[in-house]
């Protein structure tokens, strides 16, 4: 039995503890057990595939399992992991562990809460392990309906319309994948011999050309609706805003990167003749994306609509990686996907404990919280200057990389690209900087502001074990990016021999 | 004997039933519901034992794998409105007629199966006959009500009326060619002008019968008066056999012209699935919500027909297997609730869920089969109709199917919304449902769950619907 099957049972066991549970603290201690299992698990998973990478197991794909599932579909439940999606696996338990605390105070509902938060976590490791595309499909709805519920039991503000958006946003992204994958189902074995949802097998076949241009929109857009690809990322602040803590950690830090390994693992990876023909015309649109996020920050007013943009501008930054289509660009992709995993999730968390405080979202009824909450506002400094790219963070590897890969395009079009994304990077520091300033310094403006309790123990293992993700990536980056590497060189050889080889 | 046991043991209980209702005094009738379960239940379990296939009456009826398994589908639909009525029937006003619900619902089921196992148009018309006519009494059950009276009357006109054209279009098939087994109709229907008219007149019929737009004007008005446990298995149990004979009629008789209907499926697909979801957000009774949404199911079902092929086959006896656990899920919990406290719109389903959860979490989970998302069964029948139409090569229309999916998401999370989002000063009291509607929405919840993770069932039905086509 392949590991990995554990990083389904112990969410699924977890639930099955909550709905027995009988108490408020029974229900989020066995939440807490459970996603502690599931972080230990992805520890080793990690140092299971270090160590088995280093004893010299040179195969594609680690710890498989293939099972027949349905037989005359040739529906498989295909199961196994490469570098890049060990990574995401071990960004997604540290944000669920890191969101079960910063869930502490949930009162209304607790379990129903916590199930659909561990429900949600499980569609996303299920998302990361699948190599079936049948089953990576599931998982990908199982991930994305239980935030209809959180969103609009738990939220805050105008949660029924955020909640209503953001679920048929997201399902409408999911119909278009849908449509791509049966695309790519039956045009799976263009020479004859069963039809596969196997997404190993799919890559090493050549779709034909006008399969690949009809269906590729179908899927890049499809997963790039969950990326937030622009314009289709309408759905982000809203639901980030009105979503509970936890939420919009899980959302932001997680699920939105579904989005951008979709675009990468399923669209790019499996339609790469077609991804070099229609990159320019995405390339402009996350182009677009990551500037308008920027400056769509500058101007909002609440802390959490400053974040949401923020994360669209970031997540653009993604999908803009991927559409390089070289080495060196993906590989900043996926690191860019960990660091805001990680950075986003911090600002959620501090931002949903700042709220709990404070009882305001916004920056103008605020200021000098550094002098009553130092513990936080000192989290809140380090994750703004992880997102402002500061080295020593995992931000300023991630963007680096990125940036360095995409000037190695040495046309035009793709500089004009860079230079115009890489100018967001300014954009970002004038927003974190102002925020910063008017938030944490100064004077305090609301005399209430004195009584403010710094963070409690479960406030701070939240922020703990984000913040030490965040340096631990800055500061030793080359173990994350080798692992990213590897499981990149299979794929970058497959999507560069279909197109244009780099001068 | 044996080729025909499923109508004869369909038979012999509803005679048992007639006898017992003489014999049994007027105040001790509701005694008749356990034994008319159980022996729902063991005509059920006799059903799946395999026995002999073969034809009977010179060809008029005939008994192959494909028809035993969806007389054995149909019984489970019918078992389970059984048990989920069983309630409604214990209520004073109705205590008096539950043999007669009992007796016309079977009857009905005999002629469905009558009609499925039919090999000659003259069979077919019978059993579709019998279906429906009792069907008409079972809608006007609530004879003082005055919107079942309607309902029942309603139903009785437009299937006469569709009966009617039916005929109309049969008898030029016979007309033309010269014959009613389906076996010598199939080779000598090659299209002519005369023969394309009669398919349209027996197709409009049908789509009457199963009420696909443009012919669904009936369907709201009569799912809104019946009672509800007639609606569930108006929607069901009855679509789901009209579907089954027309996919099996297109599929051997019709097979000669097969891009012309799959031409006309192609448009009726689209207006069905579209206006029958734009209607269903306007709705607020939630009978009538769900017949909306009935009728664009009707048209998803549809998409596995015009996949032609063994597999589209399959696609549809197992979509209308997850349809007959999902629907009847939604369609016990409202009957539950109507019974119970009369409130029936959605309005009035605010904050159900903090006083009935159980309840609210079976309607979340059918809601949820209905509009196909994962794990439960829904998900795994629409994406399987799906691919049957996009084996066939017909990516728009499937472009258009899974738009209008996300279009039923939405009206379907109207429901939850009213359920789990919405607080309400006067939610729905605590109900205590006795031990016949929880086992019925049990048996629903293990289906929707069942159905799609356990790959059995399907392959199931792939395997024994070979022999159409």
């Amino acid at each position: 039995m392949s590991p990995l099957l554990l990083f389904i049972i112990i969410p699924v066991l977890t639930v099955i503890g909550i709905f027995f549970s009988k108490t408020h603290m029974q229900v989020k201690w066995t939440a807490v057990v459970g996603m502690s299992c599931q972080l230990f698990m992805a520890g080793l998973l990690i140092y299971l595939f270090l160590a088995a990478r280093a004893a010299g197991n040179t195969a594609e794909i680690l710890f498989s399992q293939d099972m027949v599932w349905y037989k005359n579909l040739n529906i498989h439940f295909f199961i196994g992991v490469d570098g890049v999606s060990v990574a995401m696996i071990g960004l997604t338990s540290v944000v669920i562990f890191a969101g079960i605390f910063a869930s502490w105070d949930v009162t209304d509902l607790p379990r129903e809460f916590f199930t659909s938060l561990i429900l949600l976590a499980a569609g996303v490791f299920g998302f990361f392990i699948s190599l079936d595309l049948f089953t990576l499909f599931l998982f990908y709805e199982i991930a994305v309906i239980p935030m209809y519920l959180l969103i609009g039991i738990w939220g805050s503000g105008p949660r029924h319309y955020s909640a209503m958006k953001l679920t048929l946003m997201l399902m409408g992204g999911s119909a278009l994948i849908m449509l791509g994958l049966l695309g790519l189902y039956f045009n799976s074995a263009p020479g004859g011999g069963p039809l596969t949802f196997n997404l190993i097998q799919i890559s090493k076949v050549t779709i034909p050309m006008p399969a690949q241009r009809f269906f590729f929109p179908f899927l890049f857009i499809g997963f790039g609706v969950l990326g937030a690809l622009f314009p289709f990322h309408t759905w982000s602040p809203d639901g980030h805003a009105s979503a509970p803590t936890a939420v919009s950690m899980l959302h932001a830090g997680v699920l939105m990167k579904l989005g951008g390994y979709g675009c990468y693992r399923v669209a790019v990876f499996l339609l790469p003749g077609a991804a070099h023909e229609m990159a320019w015309i995405f390339l402009i649109l996350t182009t677009i994306g990551v500037i308008y996020g920027a400056f769509g920050a500058i101007w909002q007013k609440d802390l959490k609509y400053i974040n949401a943009y923020s994360s669209v501008s970031h997540c653009a930054l993604v999908l803009f990686a991927v559409l390089m289509m070289n080495q060196t660009a993906m590989n900043g992709a996926i690191m860019q996907m960990i660091s805001h995993g990680i950075m986003t999730a911090l600002f959620f968390a501090l931002i949903g404990m700042i709220y709990g405080r404070t009882h305001t979202r916004y920056i103008n009824e605020m200021g000098g919280l550094m002098k009553v909450m130092p513990f936080l506002a000192v989290a809140y400094v380090i994750g703004g200057l992880a997102s402002l790219g500061l080295p020593g963070f995992s931000g300023f590897v991630a963007e680096m990389t990125i940036f360095v890969g995409s000037f190695q395009h040495n046309d035009v079009f793709h500089r004009v690209c860079t230079i115009i994304a890489a100018s967001s990077i300014v954009v970002t520091a004038v927003y974190i900087l102002r925020v910063v300033g008017i938030l944490l310094m100064g004077k305090i403006k609301n005399p209430e502001f004195n009584h403010i309790i710094d963070a409690k123990w479960f406030d701070r293992m939240s922020v703990v074990t984000l913040i030490l993700g965040i340096t631990a990536i800055g500061m030793a980056p080359l173990w994350l990016s080798d692992m990213i590497n590897n499981g990149l060189v299979p794929v970058m050889q497959r999507i560069l021999l279909a197109g244009p080889i780099l001068h | 004997m044996l080729i025909m046991r499923h109508e004869l043991l369909l038979i012999a209980i509803t005679v048992i039933l007639l006898l017992v209702e003489i014999f049994l005094p007027a105040d001790k009738k509701s005694r008749i519901i356990t034994p008319a379960i159980l022996l729902m239940t063991a005509v059920l379990i006799l059903g799946f034992i395999p026995g002999p296939t073969g034809i009977l009456f010179g060809g008029m009826y005939q008994t192959t794998a494909l028809t035993l398994m969806l007389k054995n589908i149909l019984n489970i639909g019918v078992l389970i409105v059984m048990i989920q009525s069983a309630d409604w029937l214990k209520k004073p006003e109705n205590k008096e007629k539950i043999s007669e619900y009992y007796i016309l619902m079977l009857s009905t089921l005999i002629g469905m199966q009558y009609m499925i196992s039919s090999g000659d148009f003259l069979m077919f018309y019978l059993g579709l006959e019998l279906a429906t006519i009792p069907l008409a009494a079972l809608a006007a059950f609530e004879r003082f009500k005055e919107k079942s009276a309607e309902a029942g009357v309603k139903l009785i006109f437009s299937s006469a009326l569709s009966s009617g054209i039916l005929l109309y279009g049969l008898s030029m098939v016979y007309g033309t060619t010269g014959t009613l087994y389906f076996a010598e109709v199939g080779p000598a229907f090659t299209g002519t002008p005369l023969q394309v008219l009669g398919f349209i007149f027996f197709f409009a019929g049908m789509a009457f019968k199963i009420s696909l737009v443009p012919f669904h004007l009936w369907t709201a008005d009569v799912y809104e008066g019946a009672p509800i446990n007639i609606t569930s298995y108006l929607s069901v149990v009855s679509k789901g056999a009209a579907a089954f004979i027309l996919t099996i009629l297109l599929f051997t008789v019709f097979s000669k012209i097969a891009l012309m209907w799959s031409n006309v499926l192609y448009i009726i697909i689209i207006l069905t699935i579209t206006l029958g979801n734009l209607f269903a957000i306007r709705q607020q009774n939630l009978k009538r919500f769900l017949a909306f949404s009935s009728i664009a199911q009707a048209g998803f079902i549809l998409l596995g027909i015009i996949g032609q092929s063994q597999y589209g086959m399959a696609t549809v006896i197992y979509f209308v297997l997850v349809y007959i656990f999902s629907n009847l899920g939604a369609f016990g919990v409202v009957a539950i609730i109507s019974n119970r406290s009369g409130l029936e719109t959605i309005n009035d389903y605010d904050g159900l869920y903090r006083t009935n959860p159980r309840l609210a979490m079976v309607m979340m989970l059918s809601l949820f089969s209905l509009a196909g998302i994962p794990p439960v069964a829904g998900f795994f029948g629409k994406f399987f109709l799906f691919a049957a139409a996009a084996n066939h090569g017909l990516y728009i229309l499937v472009l258009i199917a899974i738009i209008n999916t996300i279009i039923s998401l939405y009206y379907y999370l109207l429901v939850i919304k009213a359920m789990f989002l919405n607080r309400s000063d006067r939610p729905i009291p605590r109900i205590k449902s006795d031990f016949y509607s929880s086992l019925g929405l049990i048996l629903c919840l293990v289906g929707i769950f069942a159905i799609g993770i356990f790959s059995a069932v399907f392959e199931m039905i792939n395997g024994l619907s070979f022999g159409l086509y």
